[in-house]
């Protein structure tokens, strides 16, 4: 006989339970009540309906016909008003309807903070397609939005506001963002995105009051500090809704209880979804929601199933803020985290292991192993024999160094090789099927690996794994005889293998030797701390004897010590002080250099920590004259002086070489700048040369007067001097993220081209902005002086290990 | 018959890299090898006499900072097509301490 189902609440629990049924040919006659007015529809996809990059209609789950082909009675925009146990019927406010079974599933209500003001127009909650639409109302309008609740809700609230171009404040009670999902370091990565995408956040803000006569005008917090809002969403938490299960006797906790197999404390009642408690738990997440309604329709069909409860992981659907979490990842005893941070990428892992077993994950800006990662939790896998590598993820398991090509082979057909042209792998096979066997051919019918050229290893790895013997590969020139890549094949793999170590390198890149050569070894030394300052600890021993002694090592073994002259700026002090030095140290030679600035030359190697501690007390760092890095900022006397100065040039060159020293670089990398056309600093000649106009700056790239001698080319004019300092740090910045190691920025442009560095500095503002944050976050670590550090720490290792003069002469 | 004495710890020079000892004629650069081998040679490279003690020791060679003469620490013998020969000492490691051999610093001494 047909037993009548009566269904309270069409979310995405009950939705999943009524397919199951049916589909399983249950034989229920279904009546389904829903406050809202529709059916159902998946609720996680509301944010992208509110950040516009999805309609109602691509979430709905089930439409009118799947309820009219199933039988379900649809009563949509009525709400429930009582449930009458004994005589076993539901009434709605249209009347009455008798149940067999009655499946609960009210969900949940938002939080409203008990505070003046909270019912204001204007303020919403986050919780269905109305409030949705709302927000998409109010956003429309324009103006100003606070958001109260920095959890995942609240977030997505926010970004999707935030991209429908609201200025958007996010209120949060706790220290940092997500507290229940993220710990601390995430927390501060995510908060970080988010204001990059132009959502402010408050962590430990309280609300006080909500604002407002007659519709919302701001949100006063407890410190006082008022904040002005056209629109307020709260989404600082749910609570089970459970109103009418409590009126109908049944037993509440926080939520409606139920046993393993979803009943209520009524044996024809069954409850699913987030107005359920289970043995402590409630559920806010979609994965246990759907194992209960599996475990719902087998107990409505008399099948034996349970519920238990399982770990359960987190992704938050913000654009551009890739994050994960799961399992547990709080402190403890016996608990031993593994921690991966690149903050260059904004990159965060870690892992919390007990008992060797990983019991929590949290990962922020690449998630991409995030399964992996949950499957080990999940399953609870002994880690012990991966724990070295574990935190890198799959692809370091199993120990066999990456064949590059294997790695090529399986990348998929739309895997793009060519990001400047957008080509894909697909079009590239097409290509060489189409008869492009080599690689000038492929370039010129697909146009891969024409443009910045660092994908070249790639392109002819393509054709390698598709011509197999065939293809004969082009002598590229490899870094060195330790190995066969190149060093655009070689920054790759540091890049995209996050290869954070020398040993890594030379593992992954099959290098023939056991710790490289003097070629290789200031190349990757290099490379590693460009691409993980962080992360890579600086490697004297890998590096030229220069830039290990920082001074410059003379034919004879001695050196010389040049100090820095701010924009070739200097003073009797200071010019006293190096005379005393010179006389002190009885330098032979004392030379004034091309950058404006004096050589000590003839100083023995022992005597340099001395030198330098005299220098520093004197108020003078390391020129840094030895350095691939930043050499010196010429300067003419600029508008100060000179009658034809049309702005500060000296200024801004003592300000450029006060933020870009200590920078590494692939070469050295020497500035000017001119206080007007006459360019008295030779500006156009420089690696960067700034000339002044009436206007504002011309910058300008890619001259050299060594070998070759080359003029700048005009990158952009900008009008202010704080323009011009990000310009370069940002120009100087993408050198070193892409150039090959001992390229002048003019043989690397000569490379990439003019126009790609524009697209990227001039174009894209975007852009312009994360380089200078990548290089300030650098300059954190390398803008200081290493005089000061070797004299203080190192100075005995310039000293001489043994005398043995005397022994010898016995 | 040799006849070591202690000359420092091995601490005292970092792994991949050399330090001097200074003798009446001219200096011994001591080299630490990543695999902490440890060997010695005369500062003076074969070709301008550059001090090899800062060079970038890789393997068990070492190139002159001068101009990229590769000179074998085991040898002394320089790699490749550059041809000349640096002195070697004999030199070991005994529970931690650098050793050289005083008799052979002598040798050099009288030569």
């Amino acid at each position: 006989m047909t037993q009548k189902l009566v269904v309270i609440g069409a979310g995405m629990a009950s939705g999943r339970v009524l397919e199951h049924l049916f589909d399983a040919g249950a034989d229920y006659d279904v009546t389904l009540f829903n406050a809202e007015d529709r059916g159902n529809y998946n609720r996680i996809m509301l944010s992208p309906v509110l950040s516009g990059d999805k309609s109602y209609d691509d979430i709905v789950t089930h439409d009118t016909d799947w309820y009219e082909s199933h039988g379900v009675t649809c009563r949509f925009g009525e709400h429930v008003t009582a449930i009458d146990r004994e005589a076993k019927t539901v009434t709605g406010q249209n009347g009455t309807v008798p149940y067999d079974k009655l499946l609960i599933a009210t969900g949940s209500a938002p939080f409203i903070i008990p505070v003046q003001g909270n019912d204001l127009p204007g303020v919403i909650t986050y919780r269905d397609l109305d409030d949705t639409n709302a927000m998409i109302d109010a956003a429309a309008k324009g103006g100003k939005a606070v958001v109260i609740g920095g959890g995942l809700l609240g977030l997505e609230a926010a970004a999707g506001l935030a991209e429908r171009g609201m200025e958007v404040t996010v209120l949060h009670l706790m220290g940092h963002l997500m507290e229940r999902q993220l710990d601390e370091s995430a927390g501060f990565l995510l908060r970080r995105d988010l204001q990059d995408k132009g959502v402010k956040v408050i962590c430990q803000a309280s609300t006080a009051a909500i604002l407002g006569e007659t519709q919302v005008e701001g949100v006063m917090l407890e410190d006082n500090t008022g904040l002005e809002a056209d629109l307020v969403v709260m989404a600082v938490g749910i609570r089970p809704e459970t109103r009418l299960a409590n009126d109908a006797g049944l037993t509440v906790a926080r939520g409606v209880e139920v046993n393993a197999q979803m009943q209520t404390s009524d044996p024809d009642i069954f409850a699913v979804g987030e107005c359920v408690e289970f043995d402590g738990h409630l559920f806010g997440l979609v994965a246990p929601l759907y194992d209960q309604a599996k475990v719902v329709a087998n107990s409505l069909m008399d099948e034996p199933d349970a519920f238990v409860v399982k770990e359960l992981s987190t992704k938050l659907k913000v654009t551009g803020c890739d994050l994960f979490s799961a399992g547990d990842f709080s402190d403890g005893d016996g608990r031993e985290d593994i921690v991966f941070r690149d903050p260059m990428r904004g990159v965060y892992r870690r892992l919390v292991v007990e008992d060797d077993v990983l019991v929590g994950a949290v990962m922020y800006g690449d998630t991409a192993d995030s399964n992996w990662f949950f499957g080990l939790i999940r399953d609870k896998t002994a880690i012990a024999e991966m724990r070295e590598t574990l935190i890198f993820g799959p692809a370091y398991q199993g120990g066999t160094p990456l064949d590059p090509l294997a790695a090529v082979a399986a990348l998929p057909r739309d895997a793009e090789i060519c990001g400047c042209n957008g080509i894909c792998k697909g079009q590239i096979e097409d290509a060489i099927a189409a008869g492009a066997t080599d690689l000038g051919a492929v370039r010129a019918t697909t146009k891969a690996s024409g443009s910045c050229g660092t994908c070249t290893g790639l392109v002819e790895q393509v054709l390698a794994v598709t011509l197999g013997d065939d293809f004969i590969m082009s002598a590229a020139a490899s870094v060195c005889a330790c190995t066969d890549m190149t060093h655009e094949d070689v920054r790759r793999m540091i890049k995209s293998q996050r290869l954070t170590s020398m040993p890594a390198v030379w593992q992954a890149c099959n290098w023939t030797t056991p710790d490289g050569c003097h070629v290789c070894r200031p190349a990757l030394n290099f490379y590693l701390l460009a691409d993980w300052p962080l992360e890579y600890q600086d490697d004297p021993q890998s590096r030229f004897i220069n830039e290990r002694k920082h001074a410059n090592i003379q034919k004879d073994g001695t050196f010389s010590v040049v100090p820095r002259m701010w924009g070739g700026i200097t003073t009797p002090d200071e010019l006293r002080a190096i005379a005393d030095a010179a006389d002190k140290y009885a330098v032979p030679t004392v030379k004034v250099t091309g950058g404006q600035r004096i050589d000590l030359l003839g100083v023995r190697g022992e005597d340099l920590p001395n030198i330098w501690s005299d220098l520093n007390d004197a108020g003078m760092v390391s020129g840094h004259a030895y350095s691939k890095g930043l050499r010196t900022v010429k300067t003419c006397v600029g508008a100060d002086h000179c009658r034809f100065g049309t702005q500060d040039s000296t200024g801004l060159g003592i300000k450029l070489e006060k933020t870009l020293w200590g920078s590494w670089t692939p070469h050295k990398l020497k500035l000017a700048v001119s206080g007007c056309p006459r360019n008295c600093a030779e500006a156009t000649c420089k690696d960067i040369g700034v000339v002044c106009v009436d206007s504002g700056y011309q910058i300008s790239i890619g001259g050299a007067a060594g070998m070759d001698v080359r003029e700048t080319e005009l990158l952009v004019q900008v009008p202010t001097e704080e323009d011009t300092i990000n310009v370069i740090k940002a120009v100087t910045q993408l050198y070193r993220e892409n150039a090959k190691y001992l390229d002048r920025i003019y043989k690397w442009m000569g490379k990439v081209g003019l126009d790609w560095i524009k697209e990227r500095i001039v174009d894209d503002l975007d852009e312009r902005a994360a380089l200078v944050d990548r290089f300030e976050l650098s300059q954190s670590i390398y803008r200081k002086d290493p005089w000061a550090e070797h004299a203080a720490k190192k100075a005995a290792s310039y000293q001489p290990l043994a005398n043995l003069s005397l022994e010898a002469a016995e | 018959m040799s006849n070591w004495i202690d000359i420092a710890a091995l601490g005292d020079i970092p792994q991949r890299g050399a330090r001097v000892v200074k003798t009446s004629l001219g200096c011994v650069a001591v080299f630490r090898t990543a695999e902490d081998d440890v060997f010695a040679l005369n500062n003076a490279c074969p070709h301008k006499a550059g001090p090899l003690a800062e060079g970038i020791v890789h393997g068990k060679s070492v190139t002159c900072p001068l101009h990229n003469w590769v000179i074998s620490l085991e040898t002394g013998e320089a790699q490749g097509e550059d041809e000349g020969r640096v002195a070697t000492y004999p030199a070991r490691v005994e529970n931690g301490r650098i050793l050289l051999d005083r008799s052979f610093l002598r040798a050099r001494a009288a030569a």
